[in-house]
């Protein structure tokens, strides 16, 4: 196991080294340069040599990209000119807010979403079924920031169960009933896309599994059939699940961002568009590389657990 | 073209997309010619009016422009640069995958570590790069759009092109001469092509959605012009006060993603052809039983059939799989059921402990007598009860029928468990105990194993020693050596004979091989069509076979020790059994054929020990094979 | 003449290569050297793992030797070309309906090669179609139809029929028959006796079913691990076997009237390739194995008129 999972974090790295140089490599194809971006209507000849030189803008790419690498590998990420401070320490800030968001919607995906597949699934056809299916549809196609914007006229500003926006009251608050309820809002909205699409995964992947030899061996056996399914199919359709929710995970960082807009929400996702519009280039490549990085890492762990479910993957 | 719209419009949700789509697509491309006002321009004076206002039947956004013809002309908008996007992630991804998928080896390699590698992201931080570095636009947001979709339709297609470039086909193409490429483009491409239409059909909504939110972060398509994302994005900060400014737009994002959405399923529903068959269905837990007649009495046997007839019923057809079969075997007795495919000896074999896939399997006459209870009227719970405990199963392919993720042991111990209390050390004790007697070397350590670390022989023992695990009264054993080498069939066959001396075991043996009924079987039953068409000792039927489709059916296989020859073989195919003739099935392919044979009901007439279905079994009886 | 002169032919896969480790190499076929006369049914029997599959792939060029020769009437080929090698040699699959692309006719199946290696005319291809449709007794209405519409019977005359337009002299069957019913099997292999002998064809039948090769071949070739263990006149190989493998194959095969017994063996498993024995890969099932089997893999040597094996303790009789 230890060695699987050394070989995994191993086979990491070139994909990290790839992720950076694709990064980079995107944002030396912007137009003009960016010292002019930066000075705007400011710029003379003196202060675009200046700010090119501070931001190392002068050296050929490459000999660029590894300066910026290196720095990336000893924890300087260079510093944002929008905001004035080290990108790293934003990011960090912001990347825990985005992190509290994106990680309770995508449990709560993940545990809905399995949840209404099998029962989908063990009631094909039956009246659960087409509710749990007809709710899903509606649950994909219906654009997350839409639905926010729904949830908070009908939820914050008709019900006033909810408050509208942000992370934690301006007044008073700060503590964690403050931010649960914040967080209502914005998780439900997040999950709700993800939610639908793992529980179709789901239905497919167990009605796909039911029809395999090996579920009439077990009920040619006479084990019940609450264990064939709860058992039996789902174990072998959580082999086909396990990396749908690692896609997920990918989606719901990126539907953050979204539902960050739309609540206030202090957010990476939020911090990245700003930073974009102001054309902080720093700021967009530390952020873009530090989340890919967190979601690498976080697929190894789907990897691992993989490896663990099926005793194939190993050998 | 004619049956694929009929397909897709049987599943009423996708015709009610199709519907929808189709209405909103004829708005959007009306657009131009309707009388609407234009939508860039502004009027401060008549800002945030609600629908229904005289002149503005949606009312008006915040700089006063008229909320309809920005719908309208936003509509077209999107759904121009969804479908753009789709279109060029599709062209781009499929290319790329087939290329790759086709081509294997380096190359392969290379391109699907580069595809992993933007897979890597979360979708939205690439697209966010590609803006950023592209600056903020309708176009580059089109183009950040596709280019994050091309991985996704690289990775699918691959798969699918690695498949067919493996396939028999693609190697024969090779053989009548054809180049690399005009493989790819007459072999591939075709089977590829619905494959990369329901990847786009199940995305291209997806693609709008993504599209439209880079317009709602203010990075799509910018002011004046209007796209459903930005119309959201604009009206977010009215979203208190006006609410209608921001719902308008939405909602037409949602019906366009909907109606997409219930389409695409629908095409690929349609184009998957295993939904025509209705196996995607699941199969129930037992086989739904529809008799319509009062069931006979039940038998003093161990294990009788009485005329049991088993049916599939797909779309309007109905396929009569065992048309009224009657057998009985009791304590120590072996009997072998023989057929071709299709003839029913495996859906038999199956319909005695309802396991018949169902839908779309249903027994819909006669009885399974057990012990004197009938198994056809049983709840589930007694049958559940009965199964692997009174009746067990082998099945034929032991790779396929063992549980991959589970270790032999434990599949074992769950068979005991299932129908008894037993503590976990005693079943594991008793699981060894069981593989010990199938002839499992190192029993002990071999317990721990899961399937895939054993061979073929090896698993088909751990089946075997499963269906001992309650000391059953009866095994059915479908094919049991079928998909196994000959000699390792030999060891299965004479370990099953053992087993069956030693615990005095009725067995049910479903094979092709008249070898191997001839070495294990007491009686054998023919099967043809769905139907016995002769049953009997085996040793007799061997001997002087009465039915001419037995006869014939012996002569065209070759015995080991016959020499180089030829063979006789018999004309024509098994019929149909949705198509079934009148009379006897086998009359079109049989030389003693008389009109008599092609009306009514032919009986399996009992002739002392023996019974066939044959109007002349004495002339079969007396005549040499020839020809 | 010799239709076929296979000299020392060898496959080796590799296994487990990553970017940076190099493979292990597995032999899936170990030096073969066999002659296929002019004319002849040159039948193969072994179990699955014994190589007969990459063989014949070598065989039609469809897989590059890693070593080794090939002639095929008296032309040494040497690269893998199938167009080259598909004018003198084809390839019947065992999977008929997989091996015809469900998205084209009949028509358009049987013309490729027409087209592809003979640069014939729409003409004269049609007219080609109409004879080979004649001798594979199909009916030429089937022409325009989709695979998916044809039996498992009537889909191998296809592939046969796709073979014979290429007009190769050696058809490589690769278990032709074990795909379709018994009542099915006898039509295809009198057919293909038929053909043989209208056309004067050679055939190597490839194949598990010991009796169906016994009915059908004029010598017999049988594998094992890779390599040949026996090869002998059809009608002695299994009768007087040489090598206990083969007499293992024999007594294995169902036969009516004789007692259900699983012949004697020491064990039933094959050798892991991954890790070869040294001497003779039998020699762990074997009940006749001495000590010089463990350490010496046996050559191929006469042991009868036209009768060869690969044993150090050969079975007399």
């Amino acid at each position: 196991m230890a060695a699987y999972i050394l070989k995994r974090l191993i086979s990491a790295i070139p994909v990290l080294f790839g992720i950076t140089l694709i990064v980079f490599l995107i944002m030396a194809m912007i137009p003009g340069d960016p010292a002019t971006a930066i000075l705007g209507a400011y710029a003379t000849p003196e202060n675009v040599a200046k700010i090119n030189k501070d931001l190392g803008l002068d050296a050929p790419l490459f000999q660029r990209y590894f300066i910026w690498l290196g720095n990336m590998l000893t924890g300087d990420f260079g510093r944002s000119f929008s905001l004035n401070r080290p990108v790293l320490d934003e990011i960090l800030d912001r990347f825990s807010a985005t992190l509290i968001l994106a990680g309770i919607s995508f449990v709560l995906c993940a545990i809905f979403g399995i949840l209404a597949g099998v029962i989908s699934a063990a009631r094909q056809y039956g009246w659960a079924d087409k509710a749990i299916t007809f709710t899903v549809l509606i649950g994909i196609s219906i654009p997350s920031f839409f639905l926010g914007m729904v949830m908070i006229l009908v939820f914050a500003v008709r019900l006033r169960w909810f408050p509208v926006s942000g992370m934690y009251a301006i007044y008073g608050g700060g503590d964690l009933p403050d931010l649960l309820n914040h967080l209502v809002m914005p998780a439900l909205a997040l999950a709700a896309v993800a939610t639908g699409v793992v529980a179709r995964m789901s239905r497919s992947a167990m009605l796909e599994v039911l029809r395999q030899d090996y579920i009439r061996t077990a009920r040619a056996k006479g084990v019940h059939e609450r264990k064939v399914i709860l058992g039996h199919a789902l174990k072998s359709a959580m082999v086909t699940i396990i990396p749908v929710l690692g896609i997920q995970a990918g989606f719901v960082l990126s539907g953050a961002v979204y539902i960050e807009m739309v609540f206030q929400w202090p957010g990476i996702g939020r911090m990245l568009v700003d930073a974009i519009l102001k054309r902080d280039i720093l700021l967009v490549q530390g952020g873009v590389v530090f989340v890919a990085a967190c979601y690498v890492l976080f697929n190894i762990i789907v990897d691992v657990a993989q490896s663990l479910l099926d005793p194939r993957i190993k050998s | 073209m004619i049956q694929f719209l009929k397909l897709l419009f049987r599943n009423r949700l996708a015709g009610l997309g199709a519907v929808v789509l189709t209405f909103i697509l004829l708005l959007a491309l009306l657009t131009p010619i309707l009388p609407l006002p234009d939508p860039d321009i502004t009027a401060t004076g008549d800002r945030f009016m609600p629908p229904f206002s005289d002149g503005h039947l949606l009312g008006t956004d915040h700089l006063g422009r008229d909320l309809l013809s920005r719908l309208m002309w936003g509509t077209r908008l999107s759904l121009a640069v969804g479908a753009a996007a789709a279109l060029i992630a599709a062209f781009i991804g499929s290319t790329i995958g087939i290329v790759a998928g086709f081509l294997s080896g380096r190359t392969d390699n290379v391109i699907m570590r580069l595809v992993d590698m933007l897979m890597a992201f979360p979708y939205i931080l690439l697209a966010l790069a590609i803006v950023a570095a592209l600056g903020p636009g309708l176009i580059n947001a089109l183009i950040a759009v596709a280019a994050v979709n091309i991985p996704f339709f690289a990775r699918n297609i691959r798969g699918v092109t690695v498949g067919l470039a493996n396939k028999e086909f693609v190697d024969a193409a090779r053989l009548s001469g054809m180049s690399n490429i005009q493989i790819i483009l007459s072999e591939i491409l075709p089977n590829v092509l619905p494959v990369i239409v329901i990847a786009m059909s199940t995305t291209v909504g997806w693609m709008i959605l993504e599209t439209a939110g880079l317009s709602f972060l203010g990075l799509g398509s910018q002011p004046p012009q209007a796209d459903l994302g930005s119309m959201l994005g604009e009206a977010r900060a009215a979203l208190i006060t006006s609410p209608h400014t921001s719902i308008v737009p939405g909602i037409m994002i949602f019906l366009i993603v909907m109606s997409i959405n219930l389409l695409g399923d629908g095409v690929r529903d349609a184009i998957d052809p295993r939904l025509k068959s209705g196996a995607l269905s699941r199969p129930l837990p037992a086989t739904i039983v529809e008799r319509k007649e009062t069931p006979p009495v039940a038998s003093d046997d161990l294990l009788a059939l009485q005329d049991l007839r088993t049916e599939f019923h797909v779309g309007d057809r109905t396929y009569k799989a065992v048309g009224g079969v009657s057998l009985k075997v009791n304590k120590g007795e072996c009997l072998g059921i023989i057929g071709e495919s299709g003839s029913g000896k495996s859906v038999t074999a199956l319909s005695v402990m309802g396991l018949v896939a169902s839908p779309p399997g249903k027994i819909v006459g006669g009885a399974v007598s057990f012990q004197g209870n009938d198994l056809v009227g049983a709840s589930y719970d007694e049958l559940r009860a009965l199964r692997g405990d009174r009746v067990a199963y082998i099945f034929q392919d032991p790779l396929s029928t063992l549980h991959p993720l589970y270790k032999v042991g434990d599949q074992l111990i769950e068979a005991m468990q299932a129908h008894r209390r037993m503590p976990q050390k005693e079943a594991r004790a008793r699981a060894i105990e069981l593989l010990d007697s199938v002839r499992i070397p190192n029993a002990a350590r071999r317990v721990d194993n899961y399937p895939h670390e054993m061979s073929g022989g090896m698993r088909q023992r751990v089946s075997i020693a499963m269906a001992l695990a309650n000391e059953p009264d009866v095994i059915i054993a479908d094919e049991p050596t079928t998909a196994l080498d000959v000699t390792v069939q030999a060891q299965i066959l004479s370990l099953l004979d053992d087993l069956r001396r030693e615990r005095d075991l009725a067995i049910v043996f479903i094979t092709h091989d008249f070898g191997v009924v001839a070495q294990l079987c007491d009686r054998v039953a023919v099967m043809y069509a769905g139907r016995i068409v002769e049953e009997g000792p085996t040793a007799a039927i061997l001997d002087d076979p009465q039915h001419p489709y037995t006869k014939r059916l012996m002569a065209c296989v070759p015995e080991l020790g016959g020499g180089k020859r030829e063979l006789h073989a018999i004309a024509g195919l098994p019929p149909a059994v949705d198509r079934l003739p009148q009379g006897c099935a086998f009359a079109p392919r049989c030389e003693f054929a008389q009109d008599v044979c092609r009306q009514g009901e032919i009986k399996l007439e009992p002739n002392g020990d023996r019974a066939v279905r044959c109007l002349f079994p004495d002339k079969v009886s007396q005549t040499e094979v020839t020809s | 003449m010799n239709a076929l002169e296979v000299k020392n032919l060898t496959k080796t896969f590799e296994v487990g290569k990553t970017l940076f480790t190099k493979g292990q190499g597995v032999k899936a076929v170990r030096g073969m050297s066999f002659d296929v006369r002019d004319g002849e049914t040159l039948g193969i029997v072994g179990e699955s793992g014994c190589g007969k599959s990459t063989l014949a792939r070598m065989l039609v060029g469809l897989l590059p030797p890693s070593e080794g020769d090939i002639q095929i009437e008296g032309k040494v080929q040497d690269k893998a070309n199938p167009r080259e090698f598909g004018q003198m040699i084809q390839y019947v699959f065992q999977d008929p309906i997989s091996s015809l692309n469900p998205r084209k006719t009949i028509r358009q199946i049987i013309e490729t090669p027409l087209k592809r290696l003979h640069g014939m005319g729409k003409a004269e291809r049609s007219k080609r179609i109409s004879e080979i449709f004649a001798s594979v007794n199909l009916r030429e209405e089937f022409l325009d139809r989709y695979p998916h519409e044809f039996s498992g019977g009537q889909a191998q005359r296809i592939g046969i029929a796709r073979a014979l337009a290429a007009a190769a002299r050696i058809l490589i069957l690769d278990e032709p028959v074990s795909a379709l019913d018994v009542s099915v099997q006898a039509q295809v292999l009198n057919l293909l006796a038929e053909l043989k002998k209208e056309f004067g064809l050679t055939y190597l039948f490839i194949s598990h079913d010991l009796a169906v090769v016994e009915a059908v071949s004029d010598r017999v070739m049988v594998l094992y691990f890779g390599a040949i263990v026996e090869v002998g006149p059809a009608d002695a190989i299994f009768k007087h076997a040489k090598h206990p493998y083969t007499k293992l194959l024999a007594d294995s095969a169902p036969v009516v009237g004789r007692a259900l017994e699983a012949p004697k063996q020491k064990a039933d498993e094959l050798p892991d390739p991954l890790n070869p024995p040294k001497g003779c890969p039998f020699a762990k099932r074997c009940i006749y194995a001495t000590d010089i089997c463990e350490t010496t893999d046996p050559a191929l040597i006469e042991m009868g008129e036209d009768h060869f094996a690969a044993c150090h303790n050969p079975i007399k009789g």
